[in-house]
């Protein structure tokens, strides 16, 4: 199938038909393998046992900014080539994108009372990751409000794109300014500073986190794409029923 | 496994963890199970879309 087939709605309805019950089975393969690997994984030589909680925070902090890298995609779209589609991905991607921003702000504060002393700090990573979610939630109020689905698509386009500038302020704002919060120690010139006993697992949990992202997504937008069709159809229904009674 | 004197705080990540994965699991379940219903009415009282109508 050409990929520019996948803009239409059947087609891609029929795709993720196909699709789904495969990037299922892989997300529960990788959750086994990874939950399997962070169970037996050793304890930080600093902070014991809860180093097991970055096997969630951290996939969490990847894919609440995936999520929001997915809505600036999609807005693209929406903005340049009026694409339903495209506003479909974006509409589906906000609420997911949001419970894994969640999960990340409220896991890292769990992992921050035991090593830190406290759950919440204002320094720069805490905060701009909570503006995040604020964003989130500003792009889920006009996605849900709007009376006009294309005028609050438009607007949420808007400002999924003006929320872009936190994306690399979060990335980077461990190394722009003095935090509680720990340096970069993943993805870094010179490697990792995490063993590979403690990295491997969470490899793999990043990647079953990132099966799970796509296989909501898909499901979500497959969901939106039949509510637009009741839409329509309760439209058409509207419209047959004046002019009947006209 | 052992998970130490803070397993209070490990414990209570994983749940959340995964009670907001079952939540949005749940959420894309329900929510297709409900356009289709809904959909499925529809087309029973002859209510169809202007592209299936052409196609038909």
């Amino acid at each position: 199938m050409p990929a520019i087939d996948l803009a239409n709605p059947t087609k891609f309805l029929a795709l993720v038909s196909r699709v789904l019950p495969w990037l299922i089975a892989a997300t529960v393969i990788f959750f086994a393998i990874g939950l399997y690997g962070a169970a037996n994984a050793p304890d930080d030589y600093q902070q014991g046992a809860t180093v097991k909680i970055m096997y969630l925070h951290v996939p969490s902090a990847w894919l609440g900014m995936f999520g929001w890298g997915v809505m600036c995609a999609a807005a693209v779209g929406t903005l340049v080539w009026r694409h339903p589609l495209a506003d479909v991905a974006g509409k589906s991607a906000a609420p997911i994108g949001a419970a894994f921003t969640f999960v990340c702000l409220v896991t890292g504060s769990l992992w921050g009372r035991p090593t830190w002393g406290t759950y919440w700090v204002w320094d720069a990573r805490l905060t701009s990751e909570l503006v995040l979610l604020l964003l989130y939630f500003g792009v889920l109020a006009l996605y849900w409000t709007a009376e006009d689905p294309g005028r609050g698509a438009r607007a949420a386009a808007i400002l999924a794109l003006v929320g872009a500038v936190n994306l690399p302020i979060i990335k980077f704002s461990v190394d722009w300014w003095n935090t509680l919060h720990q340096g970069e120690s993943i993805f870094r010139i010179g490697g990792s500073t995490i063993d590979p006993s403690i990295l491997t697992p969470l490899i793999v949990m990043a990647a079953a986190f990132t099966l799970l992202f796509v296989t909501l997504q898909l499901a979500a937008m497959r969901n939106e794409i039949l509510r637009r069709r009741v839409r329509a159809m309760r439209l058409m229904q509207a419209q047959q029923f004046a002019e009947a009674t006209s | 496994m052992s998970l130490g004197p803070h397993a209070d705080f490990i414990i209570a990540a994983y749940a959340l963890a995964l009670f907001v994965v079952a939540a949005l699991t749940a959420w894309v379940t329900l929510d297709y199970a409900a356009q289709r219903r809904i959909l499925g009415d529809l087309e029973e009282r002859g209510v169809t879309r202007r592209s299936g109508r052409e196609s038909q």
